[in-house]
């Protein structure tokens, strides 16, 4: 029955998704204490980390925020850090892209860097799954830790005011993305992106309203695209 | 630390939540099943990685609590967390060999 095996998928794709549980909760935490430390209130903060459901854009605002910078270029550079979205989106789309409009619009609102990983590989490992069966799965690797990641954004907006200077939380962001961008290093071409984007990102440091980092975040993406392009043709050349 | 005023903390969230959404749904809701050209989906591949080491790196040499003065513990803890997370693959131990680095040089150097 087509119904018992979507369960069994949604239970395995929870399964796959747990180990995630030791990202969603320190980094929610970190949220809501860096949301605190920038001077949003509790609904704010609550508001802001549920509806925007998206870690790395949530930090790129707010350290933003507390560099003065204007709105607009706000919006447009944390939107840029979630670009990565509408690729998951795009990636998804040939597995998900025949599911009826309400599941596709859950879907859209539950994908993140997790649930993309996880169900990218499923998807791919089983290609013979039923359209409702990957719904499941991709519904089901999220389910542990969405719930996770807003408690831990309330706590650490309730810790927060309490936490002391001295316990440098200003480098934790770094500290987090730095760990992040190791094991996104899969190819040449994503080693020559992230170069190219720090060294530029470093020289237009200058340029006002943080435009440097949209700068630097196209150019590392048109030198990726290259690399990759210049890989390929050596591949076919060899 | 200054109070942000309250319209330009709802317009950002708010204009967040709707942008994100709009980023998600925009394929797997109003594409379906039509390709895309390879050229977009080429730059896609590297969004993430260009991004977010553009956003890290002048924080990590020009740290804003030291007022933009290049800190030894944070680019040594910089160097530890990406060292880490390259050879191993594994966030949680990268952040937290990262941290104990930072923890363990501002100790000694302060």
């Amino acid at each position: 029955m087509a119904d018992t095996t979507s369960k069994s998928y949604f239970w395995k794709g929870f399964r796959d998704g747990t180990p995630f549980i030791f990202v969603a909760i320190p980094f929610g935490t970190l949220f809501g204490v860096f949301a605190t430390e920038a001077g949003l209130n509790i609904v704010q903060t609550m508001a802001f980390t549920s509806t925007v459901f998206a870690g790395a854009a949530q930090f790129a605002a707010l350290q933003l925020l507390q560099d003065q910078t204007p709105t607009a270029i706000i919006l447009v550079s944390a939107l840029a850090v979630n670009l990565r979205m509408a690729m998951y989106s795009a990636s998804l789309t040939p597995f998900l892209g025949a599911a009826p409009m309400w599941q596709r619009a859950c879907a859209a609102y539950l994908t993140v860097d997790q649930s993309y990983a996880s169900s990218i590989v499923q998807f791919e490992k089983e290609p013979n799954m039923t359209v409702p069966q990957r719904m499941a799965y991709f519904v089901g690797s999220v389910t542990p830790i969405t719930p996770l990641w807003i408690l831990a954004t309330y706590l650490g907006a309730v810790l927060g005011t309490r936490i002391p200077e001295s316990w440098a939380l200003d480098f934790a962001l770094p500290i987090t993305f730095l760990a992040m961008i190791g094991p996104m290093m899969r190819t040449l071409p994503h080693v020559v992106a992230a170069l190219v984007a720090i060294v530029v990102s470093l020289l237009t440091v200058a340029i006002p309203f943080n435009l440097g980092l949209l700068i630097a975040g196209c150019a590392g993406m048109i030198a990726g695209a290259q690399a990759e392009l210049l890989a390929d043709r050596r591949k076919a050349a060899a | 630390m200054t109070q942000p005023d309250p319209v330009t903390i709802w317009t950002i969230i708010i204009g967040l939540a709707v942008g994100s959404y709009a980023l998600r749904f925009v394929f797997i809701g109003l594409v379906g099943d039509r390709p895309m050209p390879p050229w977009l989906l080429r730059h896609l591949r590297y969004t993430a990685v260009a991004i977010i080491p553009a956003l890290i790196a002048p924080l990590v040499v020009w740290p804003t609590a030291t007022g933009g003065q290049p800190d030894a513990p944070r680019m040594a803890a910089a160097a530890v967390a990406i060292t880490v997370g390259l050879f191993s693959k594994n966030v949680i131990a990268a952040i937290f060999s990262g941290a104990a680095t930072l923890y363990g040089l501002l100790y000694l150097l302060g």
